[in-house]
């Protein structure tokens, strides 16, 4: 009796002891299912396609082709691969310029022959209309074949904007370099302070001083981070519009000031266990050869916590480029590529958090902001792994 | 030449040493012997003011060097400590090259003339009889040394910065026989040059190496002579007892 | 000679001042937040709910849903994770399979809070049908959780000498018996200090319930678990960001801040007055 209990709760264990694979597991299947499923998507609008005339010979286009022809940024059908022909977008809606309410039918039913025709009436045309009113006559229309978005769409495209039309701009290129920047111009910051202060804390402060700032930094690493975007918001991103006078406060430089001092915490706490964890013996060694108590830190103390001050500053990393809401509501969220840090940028996280709640599920947007989360997932999978593989290396030289 | 006057020392409420006084001479090998706890590291490390590190401690009294008490409020502790060298219980070698292990009181002490560092630590390395044993590897991690050679590094360590006075900690008590006679043997042969005390609870090794011997209980200092007397025939009966192993 | 000790002497400075810098810092944003919200709490402000478009009112669903959402996470996280610290140190030895265990929860740990809220959705909301709710929040607050719950317990566990298990074994008790009747109790007082720690962290986060629960605006408190709810963190960023009139909201907002900072505050202090008491008790 008494062993068929213990056989059952070693299973519960045992079971329990699993939980945390699981859920990673789950995550990671989730997220990719949901994410790769934009490399299946159409790269244009759903229910819509993409005409040409029969005799341009232009094939696929890139979703980054599309919006210059749409933007009128390409003219000419040279530079995509066609003949010299100038390009000429018509969208779906001027067909109720040239087109009165009675010569398109009642319930549009002469639509796709209307549209027919204007597409063999111009030469150099792409038009953009509704998959239905495709013209039931193909002679002279040349549909391009419908393609998906594809991984050099999604990873080399320079913009994002998921509500383009005809095709939606995923290029995560911005995104990525927003996050990146802000996160480590974070850490440039965070680094020397966190340092300077796990110093202090570990070889200089006193007892008083040390129940006091000890509490005092994990109160700090306790605040939720929309507190910090909060005090952001009201008081660095004023600050900082006026004190560098820039048209907006909402920039990379406010959200990589906000991760600093959200980064403070962790990099402080770990770098000041390593540096308490030198032995005593190293010290007496250094300080018996004359050393001062300078010199002992810089030569001695800091070298040999050097592993565990770097997992501090790959931590702090880690938990920057994953933060959410702080740099949500401090960065002013342009996704353009930045050109310096005192314009607004936007990160993956921050891209997720604004934008999911209007992507309809399922869709091309919504399997974009996971594979966003994908990227992410991956980013900090490598970061936390480096960070493991730099605090388990042996000390040597 | 290390004299000690009246020394009285505390951890908090503990009294550690009581009323030590004592005189070491200049070239000899003095030996501190005496059970665990019996003050006879405390002692020691009053001489480099290492128990300055500890907080909540101590002092009554004066220790001596040259006649200069180095508790005084004058006195530079990075230059009482480069004048005192000291080698440890455990060897505890920088994370860091067998040469700049060595070099290391060098370049705290500013020194910056690459020559005469790397002539100081060929000096130091022989006279630690460790030259032959590693001269082929002096940018090799201190770490991949034995623990016997990890100890002679130390030692050269602190023969490095040309010390008058070295201090050793039970320098062979985590070490092997054939390490702890290499070491003894060096002991013997720095004696020419350096002031040398040494704690040990090692009584065998306290005969072969000193010249002299303090022998500490319960923080007293209860018999300090010739190494001869002491052991042959000493004055006390704790004396007596400790050596012939009835107690300790 | 002389120069070393400039320099010892400047650089000690130098961190002198980064000490009282970030103490600076720290005391900054407590200081602000507590000065422009401390006006702001009072009994109506925690007991009634918004009005006036959220330019008015009190804050009482907000913190009504934290709690449920609290409570709900706190209800998968807790168990679960205990058990699972019980397995990894008290049953799994020291071989590969608790590497690995142990490398899982690190990364589950070091995973950003926005991609639980995106598993949320996806798992709980969308999949599972669940929607917009409390279940599907608390689910996924208590997967988010759930690294920190485990690794406090750990710590707690192998505090415990081995003395104890080898003594209790030796009187004839099983393995559970010695873990249920003996270290568990030991450890216990350290377990609640890290499962405290948890409910601050809980209490704060965002990311993981903007597509799992919070609602924007629902004077109206929950029926059941699969009622949607407000949250003080998302309220906060909703007022902050998209209120109709920021300037009229600003007084909620601090109010807000403070009282999601007091809650974080009074979880530490309550964690290290027990952790405080055990050290006495200890004596």
């Amino acid at each position: 009796m008494r062993k068929i209990f213990e056989r059952i709760i070693e299973t519960i264990l045992t079971m329990s002891g699993a939980v945390t694979t699981i859920v990673i597991l789950l995550i990671v299947i989730f997220l990719f299912k949901e994410g790769f499923g934009l490399f299946r998507s159409s790269d244009i609008e759903k229910g819509y396609s993409l005409c040409i005339h029969a005799d341009n010979s232009a094939e696929r286009l890139t979703p980054e082709q599309i919006k210059q022809i749409f933007d009128y940024e390409v003219e000419n059908w040279e530079v995509l691969g066609g003949s010299d022909e100038e390009i000429v977008p018509f969208r779906f809606d001027e067909i109720f310029s040239r087109y009165s309410d009675e010569e398109l039918g009642e319930d549009y039913e002469f639509m796709p022959d209307k549209l027919g025709e204007v597409i063999r009436e111009t030469p150099g045309i792409i038009a953009f209309i509704p998959t239905q009113y495709l013209p039931a006559n193909r002679m002279g229309v040349n549909v391009l074949p419908e393609t998906t978005i594809t991984p050099a769409d999604f990873f080399g495209g320079k913009e994002w904007i998921p509500t383009a039309t005809p095709a939606h701009q995923f290029g995560v290129l911005p995104l990525i370099m927003g996050t990146l920047w802000v996160s480590l111009f974070a850490i440039l910051i965070a680094l020397p302070l966190g340092l300077g202060v796990a110093v202090y804390l570990s070889e200089l402060a006193g007892e008083k001083m040390r129940n006091l700032l000890k509490p005092a930094i994990e109160l700090l690493a306790g605040i939720p981070s929309v507190v910090y975007g909060f005090f952001g918001l009201v008081v660095l991103v004023p600050l900082i519009q006026k004190g560098m006078n820039l048209p907006v406060g909402e920039t990379g430089f406010a959200g990589s000031l906000v991760l600093a001092i959200m980064a403070l915490p962790t990099i402080i706490t770990v770098a000041e266990d390593a540096m308490q964890n030198t032995p005593r013996a190293m010290r007496e060694a250094s300080l018996a050869l004359g050393a001062n108590q300078w010199q002992t830190i810089y030569r001695v103390i800091i070298p040999y916590a050097a592993s565990g001050i770097s997992a501090a500053v790959v931590l702090g990393i880690g938990r920057a480029v994953g933060e959410t809401m702080a740099v949500l509501m401090v960065t002013g969220n342009a996704a353009v590529i930045p050109h310096t840090l005192f314009e607004p940028v936007r990160t993956i996280p921050a891209t997720i958090a604004a934008e999911l709640g209007e992507a309809p599920a399922g869709g091309t947007h919504y399997q974009a902001l996971f594979l966003l989360g994908c990227i992410l997932f991956i980013i900090t999978l490598i970061i936390n792994i480096s960070a493991e593989m730099i605090s388990s290396k042996k000390q040597t030289v | 030449m290390i004299e000690a006057k009246d020394i009285n020392f505390y951890y908090g409420d503990f009294h550690a040493l009581k009323n030590i006084s004592m005189k070491m001479d200049k070239h000899t090998v003095t030996a501190f012997i005496g059970p665990s706890g019996c003050g006879k590291s405390t002692f020691l490390r009053l001489f480099n003011r290492m128990n300055d590190l500890i907080d909540d401690t101590r002092l009554e009294g004066q220790c001596l060097i040259d006649g200069q008490n180095i508790y005084d409020k004058s006195v530079d502790v990075s230059a009482l400590r480069k004048r005192v060298g000291m080698v440890f219980q455990k060897p505890n070698p920088f994370p860091q090259s067998i040469f700049e292990n060595v070099a290391y009181g060098l370049r705290v002490d500013g020194v910056r003339d690459k020559q005469l560092i790397r002539n100081k630590v060929e000096e130091s390395l022989q006279a630690a009889a460790l030259w032959e044993e590693v001269k082929d590897k002096l940018k090799k991690s201190a770490f991949e040394l034995s623990g016997g050679q990890q100890q002679r590094l130390c030692i050269a360590r602190a023969l490095a910065i040309s010390p008058d006075i070295i201090l050793m900690d039970e320098p062979a008590s985590a070490l092997d026989p054939i390490s702890t006679s290499k070491i003894e043997d060096l002991i013997y042969n720095l004696k020419k040059d350096y002031t040398i005390v040494i704690v040990t609870h090692n009584m065998q090794q306290a005969a072969r190496v000193s010249d002299k011997t303090g022998f500490f209980m319960l923080g007293n200092l209860v018999e300090y002579n010739d190494t001869k007397k002491i052991f042959l025939s000493p004055e006390m009966e704790e004396t007596q007892n400790y050596i012939t192993g009835r107690f300790g | 000679m002389k120069r070393k000790q400039i320099e010892q002497t400047i650089a000690f400075t130098i961190f002198r001042l980064l000490g009282i810098i970030v103490v600076g810092i720290l005391f900054w944003i407590l200081g602000f937040i507590i000065y422009q919200g401390i006006g702001v709490i009072n009994w109506e402000f925690l007991t009634t709910s918004p009005t006036d478009g959220m330019t008015a009112g009190g804050i009482f669903p907000a913190i009504v849903g934290t709690l449920c959402l609290v409570a709900g996470s706190a209800v998968i996280a807790f168990p679960l994770g205990i058990l699972s610290a019980i397995y990894t140190s008290e049953y799994a030895g020291n071989g590969k399979i608790v590497r690995f265990i142990r490398v899982m929860t690190n990364n589950l740990g070091a995973i950003p809070s926005i991609i639980f809220g995106l598993f949320g959705m996806a798992l709980f909301v969308n999949t599972l049908g669940f929607g917009d709710s409390i279940i599907a929040g608390s689910l996924t607050l208590g997967l988010l959780t759930l690294p920190l719950v485990i690794r406090t317990t750990e710590e707690a566990l192998k505090a415990i000498p081995d003395s104890f298990r080898t003594g209790s074994l030796a009187l004839g008790a099983s393995k559970w018996q010695t873990i249920s009747r003996i270290i568990l109790p030991m450890a216990f007082p350290n377990i609640i200090t890290g499962l405290i720690l948890s409910i601050g962290r809980i209490s704060g986060e965002t990311a993981p319930i903007l597509f799992t629960v919070a609602a924007y605006f629902l004077p109206k408190l929950p029926n059941s678990i699969f009622d949607q709810v407000m949250a003080l963190p998302y309220h906060l960023y909703v007022i902050v960001t998209s209120g109709t009139d920021l300037e009229a909201t600003r007084p909620i907002a601090y109010g807000t801040a403070l009282v999601l900072i007091l809650i974080v505050l009074v979880m530490n202090l309550l964690a290290s007055f027990l952790r405080k008491k055990l050290r006495v008790k200890d004596k």
